[in-house]
């Protein structure tokens, strides 16, 4: 039996989006109605369910088809640049500030960031700078999932419809993808809450890490046209031109950018989803999985992705001009190539289960932040009723759903390049998180100057990118992140030192005397 | 403990800016290029680092935290 081109993938997605729904709206059987049980899943969390969530949603598609692509273009040094630094920062975060986090976190009733930071700072107008900057920095994190969705259904279901998509080649348009993904996110945190993101995430990770695995020995077994896989590899990796094997001579690769590049894994101090995420353990000894398997994880899920893609850049493939001007279709390409429509179908169900895995949490973040710090906050406590704020989150979600998809119709293919700035506005933020949690002597007015100066020196750095439009935009020589973190730090400490001290009651209440 | 493991975390980092690396172009195995093979190695130090981190640098006061809560839940 023949399919037209597409269908076999179109088919494949579609089962998965009914899984992942089918998933949600199971979740939504176990909600007990409680905005504690929507937002933090009543902190009922287990560790692998912990580790999964969180993984999931610090993986992003980047995670398969961009390393594959990126390693393609600047070869196998990407790893280092990217994923073995993650690897030491991001646990370093969830051992420093995410268990310290969690434990204020459930003896103070937080449920996002900017609850701690008000508490902790004595500042309730702190709460207003931090709420447009956190929002702001993670809207355009979300539409590059949105838009990424869209444009790999497309590409994979090229042929499917000839009659109905003449312009896209026979393939689902991008803004009906995008649509789609939308919806299923939308309808499995609407009806589930953080559990059902939690298992959503939790089946997504699963997808996305068995498959780069299965994709990488199917390219692996047959690339070097030898007989056994061990020849292949050596073949395979014979072929990788001298430049995509060495950092040397690579102007995006110099010392001191691979250097001060480590400073970006810090955004994960500062992100809100992934704060709320961590309220969501159990107990504290549920964040030790993943600290530990955290670096191991992104180990198996990037450095088959990286190796594949320096392969790409070989001799034994031809790649043609298009999907050379566009290296996140390499993965695909190669797919393509070496297996068959059922591979591809389920290589991009991954690809989508890594998308949406981020997205999921963000929508539910975002709408969190809006009810709780907006909403509720100066409504008054007392004003909601438990029923109605869990009415006024999941509307908040429909809307921030709406306003993210109707801002990806923008058609802006800049967004692509924004997601290291966002993540670069979150690392300059980092300082404050962890002062608020380990020095006494930070004060209200040096939360404020870190803060403003972090996004003073952003935006002024960003408008000398031409907004994100030079990508090989650097400071020094370095990172950009790398000064933003300095200044930041600099503004925190200095003004802490000249500006009056917290309440007794307040240091008392975040740094008990140990033997209280 | 904890300062030898803190100094593990530093020197992952350390040698994460494997500088050395910068312009060797072997194969080790056969396959893998020296540059992945010297990072997959730092994340399998990482890895092993946060493991003897949560055994012998987990903070001690965290259990004193759950307890109370779980009596507060209790009472609740």
């Amino acid at each position: 039996m023949t399919f037209e081109p597409g269908v076999t993938q179109l088919v494949i997605i579609c089962i998965y989006l009914a899984l992942l729904l089918a998933l949600g709206l199971f979740s939504n059987r176990l909600f007990s109605g409680s905005s504690k049980d929507y937002m933090l899943a009543s902190h009922s969390i287990g560790p692998f369910l912990l580790l999964m969530s969180i993984f999931g949603t610090t993986m992003t598609a980047f995670a398969l088809v961009g390393s594959t692509g990126e390693s393609y273009v600047e070869g196998v040094g990407v790893y280092g640049l990217l994923a073995s630094s993650s690897g030491i920062v991001h646990s370093l975060c969830f051992f420093v500030l995410g268990v310290k986090l969690w434990s204020f976190g459930r003896k103070y009733g937080y449920t996002t960031q900017i609850e701690f930071f008000r508490d902790r700072l004595e500042s309730d107008k702190l709460g207003i700078l931090l709420f447009p900057i956190l929002v702001g920095l993670v809207i355009p994190y979300l539409l590059i999932g949105v838009m990424a969705s869209g444009t790999v259904i497309m590409a994979v279901t090229k042929g499917a419809f000839p009659t109905f998509f003449t312009a896209t080649g026979g393939g689902i348009p991008g803004w009906l993808g995008s649509l789609v993904v939308c919806g299923v996110v939308l309808i499995y945190v609407f009806f589930g809450g953080m559990r059902g993101t939690a298992w959503a995430n939790t089946f997504q990770t699963i997808v996305f890490m068995i498959l780069g695995v299965v994709t990488f020995f199917v390219i692996a077994s047959q690339i070097g046209g030898a007989k056994g896989i061990w020849e292949n590899l050596k073949i395979a990796s014979e072929s990788i031109p001298h430049d995509k094997l060495v950092r040397a001579g690579n102007h995006n690769m110099t010392y001191l950018k691979f250097a001060t590049y480590m400073f970006v894994p810090l955004s994960v101090g500062m992100f809100p989803h992934l704060f709320q995420h961590w309220l969501t353990a159990k107990k504290a000894s549920n964040f030790k999985l993943a600290v530990v398997a955290h670096p191991l994880f992104i180990m198996i899920v990037w450095a088959p992705c990286v190796l594949v893609g320096a392969w790409a850049a070989g001799n034994l493939v031809t790649i043609p001009p298009a999907v050379h001007d566009n290296p996140n279709a390499i993965l695909p390409f190669l797919v393509k190539k070496f297996s068959n429509d059922v591979l591809g179908g389920f290589l991009t169900a991954g690809v989508l289960a890594a998308i949406m895995s981020s997205l999921d949490s963000q929508f539910l973040c975002v709408g969190t932040i809006f009810t709780n710090d907006i909403v509720v906050h100066y409504g008054g406590k007392g004003r909601f009723s438990d029923k109605q704020i869990v009415v006024i989150a999941r509307v908040f979600i429909i809307l921030i759903v709406a306003i993210t998809y109707a801002l990806s119709l923008l058609d802006n293919p800049r967004v692509f390049t924004l997601g290291i700035w966002c993540f670069s506005g979150f690392s300059a933020l980092f300082p404050l998180v962890f002062a608020c949690l380990y020095w006494k002597g930070l004060t209200k007015a040096g939360a404020y100057a870190s803060v403003l100066t972090a996004i003073g020196m952003w935006c002024y750095y960003f408008y000398q990118s031409d907004f994100a439009l030079n990508p090989d935009y650097s400071v020094l020589g370095m990172m950009p992140v790398a000064p933003m973190l300095l200044g930041s730090t600099l503004a925190l400490i200095v003004v802490s030192l000249i500006t009056p001290k917290p309440s007794e009651e307040t240091l008392q209440k975040f740094f008990p005397a140990k033997d209280s | 403990m904890k300062y030898l493991i803190w100094s593990l975390v530093a020197a992952l980092i350390i040698l994460h800016q494997d500088f050395w690396n910068w312009d060797n172009a072997n194969l080790i195995f056969g396959f893998l290029p020296v540059t992945l093979f010297y990072q997959i190695c730092i994340s399998l130090g990482a890895g092993l680092t946060w493991f003897l981190a949560v055994q012998f640098a987990w903070p001690a006061e965290l259990e004193y935290i759950e307890q109370q809560l779980e009596e507060k839940e209790g009472e609740d």
